[in-house]
């Protein structure tokens, strides 16, 4: 049963917002709901939307939360919070006072984090967030309950939707410029003239891979990375399809600024509720509570990243050396990527024990460690695998409209694809276009493409 | 202005469909995998409910995703040094990793029992009533009662029994009443401790009852659970319910483990199959080469041994088996013969003629040709069988691959429900 009572948590959450206001946080207005166990499982399932569309998915992520819950593989969330205006945020009945308070702080610099970041401000309205996935959902329940359409077939195109829903526009400055007719996009080109810092497709590559691909980009000029949006535009499909495959793309691209800055967001959120709680004044045994819970938070996870650890670790850094005006434009401007390549110290990546590590047969080995030599590298890795740089850059190369194939192109980067992954992908992509579809890609050193046909037969050349 | 709603869904669970849709998958990915399972698993000497753990692959959400030779970032303690190792993914079963978006090998272990696995398959199958024509006969069953037990089916509710235990209760519920009533007279002291002490421990139901409500009123005293009790029943055949699987196969060099093992998937689920039906059912194995005898299941499937094969021999050591212990009034008799085809051609006539009498025997006596690989055409044998054999209940099968077994099987069932026979190409 709660140690608390709703007065309790209003008496705390005033000193803690008069705390947030001193400091600066500049937030939505706010508003708490106190859930169960099972119901915060089913928001975390539902990635917060209690409105969603259905599918199986969700089902699956659900039964997969409560088992990790039940054999305690993964502690239980202290909360959710949705980017929406009011923002609104779960929290567990279950928990103690201390953590709700703690949480409390937590939320009101996801808060902050949501309306003043550039990339939420830019890709997301957070009016409308709630709204639109309600929409969503009841245009999803429609054409299931269409005697026309059904179930099988949504479900059937929401697999495929959900295959490649981040193969999508990845730059979110882009996204609300969307409905302008522009020229065909050159990404690297254009990214480089209007944010000079985001060093896009170059990171990591000599001057000669960027030669080949700007030169690839001179020679097929149509190379496009939104795949959904070629596909819902270029396609052969029926319009209730078409607003399936739109919907899961809006959605995904809700999502891109929380994925390309969950660590600046975790850290941000982290390093406010160890500061107001710090000045809270709270009783004795609370205090001690706080400290073994936001150590529990922070603490590094073993051969893994906590993105709450680099994140707090970073923002405390820069707050010591240059003050707290810097961390509020820090977090206005950056993403993951440059936060890490800008603020992540060579002094950070000792006190924290960086390495970088490749795989051998079953096993991992060490690869870099943070000394004089290794720390840039393990960087540098860590910039390139953060955020949408986990999921591999497919650009739509070509369409063949004698046979109708849609050529595909993996812009490979050292990051060889899993070609168990890319055979299933590649077999709804064809569900998708309704025709063949290819994707060349690079594997041990080699050029290689991969056809999938109408019959959904993978062939592997090269 | 902050608000704060303490949230009450009222029960309301907005993910169940969104669960049976993904629980009806998984049953179907179940199903998909039964062919790996069972080939695992030992035919006989395993009561249906035991279970048995079958990795079952999730679901998998399908995106493009980086391989494995990509690098990763880690936090050590300090100590690392470049080249040290450290156990990977694959070695490392916690599955704690969490690995951003990739999802990787996941690999849900699900405990299912052996009965499970056959309702799936048989429920797979959508087998025609098969028991309703040839084996309707074994049906009847005689029940004798044995006394009473506390857990039952409602056909076997004991009322009479059941309204003497309420009363007996509902006795003890007074005198203890009564004893309580006096305790408080003569003692002022707490009511709780007395009413524990006091109170024997097979009426729970008074101690978690405040005293204040049991003394006011009480003009209902309606049944509970505890006071129902059921018929004990046991089922008695007759010797004629029962049935022998005689799982003769040749062992000669040329049946690999590929082979053997398809034809113990086979066996498995023939065996599972009669075991639906029969109250009891024997197995024998039967290897032979060119020579026969009886074995125990371990050698039948681990021991090979070279030379030529004599079909003849494991049809007449059946039929010398069945004559000895099998007699065909009491028994159910099945034979199945599972050969690559190979046999050795002076022997394929005196084959013939011991098949011709097991279908005497038999129920059903079916022949399995594993032939492993995509196109075969059948062997002299099986030719040859299939060409002078005209018993009703006689069947030749083709197994190829994992996949065939349980169409092969349905197959050889159909003729125990449908007596026509279907020639086979």
């Amino acid at each position: 049963m709660a140690d608390f009572s709703i007065r309790d948590l209003e008496y705390w959450n005033e000193r803690i917002e008069k705390l947030a206001k001193d400091y600066g946080l500049n937030y939505y207005n706010q508003e708490f709901e106190i859930v169960n166990y099972e119901d915060m499982i089913g928001y975390e399932s539902y990635i917060g939307m209690p409105s969603h569309y259905p599918h199986w998915s969700y089902g699956k992520s659900y039964e997969r939360i409560k088992t990790l819950h039940k054999y305690n593989l993964t502690g239980l969330p202290y909360e959710m919070v949705i980017n929406s205006n009011p923002c609104i945020a779960y929290l567990m009945k279950d928990n103690s006072l201390l953590v709700q308070v703690l949480t409390i702080a937590h939320v009101y610099a996801h808060n902050d984090f949501f309306k003043n970041n550039r990339l939420f401000k830019l890709g997301t309205k957070a009016e409308y967030a709630i709204e639109m996935f309600k929409n969503h959902a009841d245009r999803i329940r429609e054409y299931i309950s269409d005697p026309s359409i059904g179930y099988v077939r949504v479900e059937k195109i929401l697999n495929s939707a959900h295959a490649i829903k981040f193969q999508t526009e990845r730059v979110v400055e882009f996204q609300n410029r969307r409905e302008e007719k522009e020229e065909p996009k050159f990404a690297v080109t254009e990214n480089k003239k209007e944010f000079p810092n985001l060093e896009r497709y170059s990171n990591n590559k000599s001057e000669e891979e960027v030669k080949e691909v700007q030169q690839d980009n001179r020679f097929f000029a149509k190379q496009e990375e939104d795949l959904l949006k070629f596909i819902i535009e270029n396609g052969r499909l029926q319009d209730w399809e078409k607003d399936i495959l739109s919907i899961v793309r809006e959605e995904a691209q809700y999502f891109i600024p929380q994925i390309e800055t969950k660590i600046m967001n975790e850290g941000w959120a982290s390093f406010w509720h160890y500061n107001i709680l710090n000045n809270l004044e709270l009783p004795q045994n609370m205090h001690f509570e706080f400290l073994r819970k936001h150590n529990e938070v922070i603490r590094p996870l073993k051969s893994s990243i906590n993105p709450y650890y680099i994140g707090f670790k970073i923002f405390e850094n820069l707050k010591n050396k240059f003050g707290f005006e810097k961390i509020f434009e820090v977090r206005q401007t950056e993403r993951d990527q440059s936060f890490i390549r800008r603020y992540l110290t060579q002094e950070l990546c000792c006190e924290m024990n960086l390495f970088e590590y490749v795989t051998t047969g079953n096993d991992y080995m060490i690869s870099e460690v943070s000394d004089d030599e290794g720390w840039k590298k393990i960087r540098e890795t860590l910039c390139n695998t953060v955020g949408i740089g986990s999921i591999p850059i497919i650009l739509v190369n070509d369409w063949n409209k004698n046979d109708n194939t849609l050529e595909l192109k993996h812009e490979f980067d050292g990051r060889e694809l899993e070609l168990g992954y890319a055979y299933e992908t590649l077999k709804h992509i064809v569900d998708l276009w309704n025709g063949k579809v290819s994707l060349s890609t690079q594997l041990e050193g080699k050029k290689k493409t991969i056809n999938c046909d109408e019959a959904k037969r993978i062939s592997l050349y090269g | 202005m902050t608000i704060f709603r303490d949230c009450n869904n009222g029960g309301r669970d907005r993910s169940a469909e969104d669960r049976r849709r993904h629980r009806e998958l998984i049953e179907e990915s179940i199903k998909k995998n039964l062919g790996n399972i069972i080939a695992e698993e030992s035919i006989i000497g395993k009561s249906k409910d035991k279970k048995i753990k079958i990795p079952i692959r999730g679901i998998k959400e399908y995106q493009f995703i980086y391989g494995k030779n990509k690098p990763g970032i880690g936090v050590g303690e300090g100590d690392e040094k470049r080249g040290d190792k450290f156990p990977g993914e694959a070695s490392n079963n916690s599955g704690k990793g969490k690995a951003g978006n990739q999802e990787g090998e996941e690999i849900y272990e699900t405990e299912i029992t052996i009965e499970e696995v056959v309702k799936y398959l048989f429920d797979d199958l959508n087998l025609p009533d098969i028991d309703k024509k040839q084996l309707s006969q074994l049906e009847e069953k005689s029940y004798r009662k044995l006394g009473y037990q506390n857990k039952g089916i409602p056909p076997k509710l004991a009322k009479k029994r059941s309204v003497v235990e309420k009363i007996k209760r509902r006795q003890s519920y007074k005198r203890a009443l009564e004893e309580q009533n006096q305790e408080k007279l003569t003692s002022s002291q707490a009511i709780f401790e007395s009413n524990n002490a006091d109170i024997d421990s097979n009426e729970d139901e008074l101690n978690s009852k405040p005293i204040s409500s049991v003394t006011t009123r009480r003009e209902r005293f309606p049944f509970i659970e505890e006071d129902l009790r059921y018929y004990r029943i046991k089922e008695e055949n007759k010797r004629d319910y029962n049935a022998v699987v005689l799982c003769i196969m040749d062992v000669s060099g040329s049946m690999d483990q590929t082979k053997k093992y398809l034809a113990r998937s086979f066996y498995f689920l023939l065996y599972q199959f009669l075991q639906l039906k029969y109250a009891n059912v024997d197995v024998v194995f039967i290897a032979h080469t060119t020579v026969a005898k009886e074995v125990n299941e371990k050698e039948f499937f681990h021991r090979g041994e070279s030379g030529g094969t004599y079909i003849s021999s494991g049809y007449e050591k059946a039929l010398e088996i069945i004559s000895e212990r099998y007699s065909p009034s009491n028994w159910n008799v099945y034979a199945f013969h599972c050969s690559d085809g190979d046999n050795w051609s002076e022997d394929n006539n005196k084959a013939i003629e011991s098949a011709k009498k097991l279908c005497e025997v038999c129920n059903l006596f079916g022949y399995g040709e594993i032939v492993p690989g995509y196109y075969s055409i059948g062997s002299t044998i099986k030719t040859e069988l299939l060409n002078k054999i005209e018993s009703k209940n006689f069947a030749a099968i083709n197994i190829n691959k994992k996949e065939d077994v349980l169409p092969a099987l349905k197959k050889l069932l159909e003729k125990v429900s449908d007596k026509d026979v279907e020639q086979e190409g």
